[in-house]
């Protein structure tokens, strides 16, 4: 059975979000968008794992994604967490005011 | 006699167990029972020694060789065939020390109870006297050199314990205390290298310690020795010999020509056993106090008296004499060191007589008189008069013994005096006049000065007469027992002069006849200037009779130096009645003689038995002890005369069984009437000089005022500067050398410049070096630059951390993509 997409775009779509996902990491200063832009990094390597599992008829690449997608849960839940705890005290979530940790 | 004769390691295991029950347990007894534990652990050795004497006479005189059973093989090393058994000899020459030992021991530990009465350490004066008695034991009974030796040491030692006993007595009476016992154990030291010299000497020679092998027979002068009786092992020259000393030194005497090897050099068997003699003389000039090695005895006066009377007059310094008695086989095979020993003693003999003249203290005059005592002893073993000497030696040890207790109790009684006639003074006076003088006074007093005496006669009845029987036995008058002894070593004398012609003969008779004339005339003095005349002080005036436990041992010892004599008298049928008759003498005397002796002293009459000053006890004690010997006496005479027979013998016949080269008896009248005259000439002198008063103005002697005799007196007063002699010659140069090396080497040369120069400047500059360049400089620097070097290093690396999370993430990206590079840069190239 030939698939109806070739690998090649789901690489390519991969890598495209991931560059965005690094890019909005880099540029953006709201730790919700920061934290968006892990997700969107996070999702750019589960399409590639998916991609490739169906290129070679592996089950363990759509495997490792749902795990993927389970720790993203919890990491979302903890890291929504910690910025709520940040607002609570600095009320801002913006991410260059938090330069404690500057040696 | 086997069995009888097994009893023999009781007599030294009695004392022993006597001192450490008192040491263990001494501190919750009372005094009495200390006092009854030590003496009667000496009466049961006394009773085991009487008990062994009876069975060796009924069994021929056999003597025993016995091994205890613990102590078989003392020293046994089986690879050098060193074997030194423990073992104790019973035989007429051991027995006869013995009973000396334990006898008179007995009766001192009895004084001692009443002397010794509340002494702070009580407990402990006796464990010290029981313990003297056992190694004085195992000296005597000791079968080879090296118990003998043991023993020899352990005395010594109970002597220095002894003699400083009062070592804390206050106004540096103390210090002379302790510096006597030192003196004594040092001067002592000197004698035992010599011993120490002699016994290895023997053990080189003749490869064993034992003076006798169990059941071997000395044949004297006899058949040829077997050849190989000796057997040589290997090259390390330790002779494995079969014979005991003696047997073999006859055997190489018969034999002849026998050489011993030294290694480097060789010496013939004679001059070996001449060496060993001599150094074996050293160790007999240490103990019993003989030129030139005497000068410890006078001083070890400062120990109570029973020890006095004990160890330096009736018992330890008789070792020496007991010494050469054991060895005469030894002495005989060299009369070299045979003459030499008759020399010194006699000259000893001459020379300590003549000290005591001069002398004020009454134990030091009594010390002199027993250094005196010695050397005739010495001088007769020397000569070899083996038997006489030992005869003098029991014979002194009674009368010694008693003048020593008789003195103690003056001296006893003049502390008490004085006490009396104090505290009579302070109540007649008044608490006021109770001062610094009084004080004074009390310190200055000396109990033992003679000048302090007088007129005890009166006040001391029992130790007058007792101690006035002590001197005429001592002078040598018929019939005490010093009469006999001395006129039996005036007969060896006599005998080696004119009949086998030797030299030192002449020498010694003509000493030992001048030695006796002083004895008389010293102790005459010593009588009349504490007993005659009138009381030079208020204590003398005040002293009193001493306790029973101390005039009862005064009793039984004048008793013994009455009789003393008859130990040797040849038990035919008349000696019988001699013996007889001075016993019913003795009691006769006790009775009526002496009363009426008093009489003609003090110009009073009463008998002893009837004085108002004693007690029923005494009085009852003195009529027994009369009646016993009137009694005895009578028994004596009448036996024989029932068909029985005596077992006894004299004494030489009964030391001819152990001791060799014994010759009988020596009874020589022109002597005895000669010896008799001098000591009767010599105490009729004294009473001429000494009257009316013995002293003269301002408390000196009366020959000490006289011109023609004061350089003579002063002399004896000085003690011939001995000691100031010593002091010179030895003392000083040793001191000198001392304080030179302490100050000089020691400290200043040692101390102050090798230490300080190169011990401590060494270790300093070297201290200084490590800490300052190396520890302080390069260690501690390089350190503080590292961690300066870190410390920069992290201030710079710190600013890395900008705490901005894009800064991290970028970085983290820079790092991912760095490590993709280097995973994928192996496929690029392909």
């Amino acid at each position: 059975m030939q698939p109806a997409v070739a690998t090649e775009y789901f690489v390519v779509l991969s890598a495209v979000l991931f560059i965005m996902g690094v890019l909005g990491v880099l540029v953006r200063r709201n730790a919700i968008m920061i934290f968006m832009s892990v997700e969107l990094m996070l999702n750019a390597a589960n399409l590639s794992l998916v991609a490739f599992a169906q290129q070679w008829s592996n089950m363990g690449g759509q495997l490792i994604v749902f795990f993927v997608i389970t720790i993203a849960a919890a990491e979302v839940a903890v890291g929504l967490a910690l910025i709520v705890a940040i607002f609570r005290t600095k009320k801002s979530i913006d991410i260059d005011e938090l330069n404690a940790m500057q040696g | 006699m086997e069995v009888i004769a097994s009893f023999v390691p009781l007599v030294v295991i009695l004392p022993f167990a006597g001192a450490l029950l008192n040491l263990f347990l001494g501190r919750y007894l009372s005094e009495k029972l200390i006092g009854a534990l030590a003496t009667t652990a000496a009466a049961l050795a006394f009773a085991v020694a009487a008990v062994m004497t009876v069975g060796i006479t009924a069994h021929g005189y056999e003597a025993v060789v016995v091994n205890p059973p613990i102590l078989d093989s003392w020293i046994y090393i089986p690879s050098a065939a060193i074997d030194i058994p423990w073992q104790m000899r019973v035989d007429t020459l051991s027995l006869t020390m013995m009973l000396v030992v334990t006898g008179v021991g007995t009766l001192i530990h009895l004084y001692a109870i009443g002397y010794m009465h509340g002494d702070p350490r009580f407990a402990r004066f006796f464990v010290y006297l029981n313990l003297f008695l056992g190694f004085m034991l195992i000296l005597v009974t000791g079968n080879n050199f090296l118990m003998m030796f043991v023993g020899w040491e352990g005395v010594g030692l109970c002597s220095f314990l002894l003699i400083g006993f009062w070592f804390d007595k206050k106004h540096g009476e103390g210090w002379k205390n302790s510096n006597a016992a030192r003196k004594a154990f040092i001067v002592n030291r000197v004698g035992d290298f010599g011993l120490l010299l002699a016994i290895f000497l023997i053990f080189w020679t003749y490869g064993t310690l034992d003076y006798y092998k169990p059941n071997e027979v000395l044949h004297i002068g006899g058949e040829k020795a077997a050849a190989d009786v000796l057997v040589r092992e290997g090259g390390d020259g330790i002779a494995h010999g079969q014979k005991g000393v003696f047997a073999q030194t006859e055997a190489w005497l018969a034999e002849g020509g026998h050489i011993v090897s030294f290694g480097v050099f060789e010496l013939p068997f004679e001059t070996v056993v001449t060496l060993i003699t001599l150094f074996m003389l050293i160790g007999v000039t240490g103990k019993s106090a003989q030129i030139p090695l005497f000068v410890w005895l006078p001083d070890a006066m400062a120990g109570p008296t029973p020890v006095s009377a004990l160890i330096h007059a009736a018992t330890m310094v008789t070792a020496g004499v007991y010494l050469i008695t054991r060895n005469s086989v030894l002495y005989h095979a060299a009369p070299l060191s045979a003459a030499l020993v008759t020399v010194v003693g006699a000259a000893t003999a001459l020379m300590a007589g003549f000290i005591a003249l001069g002398q004020w203290d009454i134990k030091k005059v009594l010390a002199y008189s027993t250094v005196s005592q010695l050397g005739f002893m010495v001088a007769a073993v020397g000569i070899g008069g083996y038997a006489a000497g030992m005869f003098h030696l029991i014979t002194h040890a009674f009368f010694k013994a008693l003048l020593f207790l008789g003195s103690g109790s003056v001296i006893h009684a003049m502390e008490h005096g004085h006490h009396h006639a104090h505290a009579h003074h302070e109540s007649e006076h008044g608490e006021e006049s109770h001062g610094h003088a009084d004080h004074a006074h009390e310190e200055a007093f000396d109990p033992q000065d003679m000048r302090n005496m007088g007129g005890l006669a009166r006040r001391m009845p029992i130790t007058f007469v007792t101690y006035l029987i002590g001197t005429l036995a001592l002078a040598g008058i018929f019939p005490l027992a010093g009469f006999w002894s001395k006129d039996e070593i005036l007969g060896k004398a006599f005998n080696a002069a004119f009949i086998d012609g030797k030299l030192e003969g002449f020498a010694m008779l003509g000493l030992l006849l001048a030695a006796a004339g002083f004895t008389a005339f010293y102790m005459w003095r010593q009588i009349k200037l504490v007993f005659l005349g009138v009381p030079r002080t208020e204590a003398a005036a005040a002293a009193t009779e001493s306790s029973p436990s101390m005039t009862i041992p005064l009793l039984v010892l004048a008793a013994l130096s009455i009789f003393g004599g008859a130990l040797n008298i040849p038990l035919g049928v008349n000696s019988v009645l001699v013996i007889g008759v001075l016993f019913i003498t003795a009691g006769f005397w006790l009775l009526w003689a002496l009363p009426s002796v008093r009489l003609f002293f003090i110009g009073r009459a009463e008998p002893v038995t009837s004085l108002p000053s004693l007690k029923p006890a005494f009085r009852l004690i003195a009529l027994g002890s009369a009646a016993a010997f009137m009694l005895s006496g009578a028994a004596i005479i009448l036996v024989p005369s029932l068909g029985a027979s005596y077992p006894l013998e004299t004494l030489v016949l009964w030391l001819e069984h152990s001791v060799p080269y014994t010759k009988g008896l020596t009874l020589n009248p022109f002597l005895a009437i000669l010896a008799l005259g001098i000591g009767i000439g010599g105490i009729l002198l004294a009473q001429r000089v000494y009257s009316p008063a013995p002293l003269a103005e301002g408390n000196q002697d009366v020959l000490e005022i006289r011109p023609d005799t004061r350089p003579a007196f002063q002399l004896a007063n000085a003690k011939l500067y001995w000691d100031e002699t010593y002091g010179r010659l030895i003392e000083q140069p040793y001191n000198r050398a001392a304080a030179w090396l302490a100050h000089k080497l020691d400290w200043e040369f040692w101390h102050d410049r090798f230490h300080h120069t190169v011990f401590r400047d060494f270790y300093k500059r070297a201290a200084d070096f490590i800490a300052t360049p190396v520890d302080r400089g390069a260690i501690d620097q390089g350190f503080l630059r590292i961690g300066r070097a870190v410390a920069q290093a992290a201030a710079r690396l710190r600013t890395v951390q900008t705490g901005y999370v894009r800064t991290y993430v970028f970085t983290m990206l820079f790092g991912v993509v760095l490590v993709m590079l280097i995973l994928l840069l192996p496929l690029l190239r392909q």
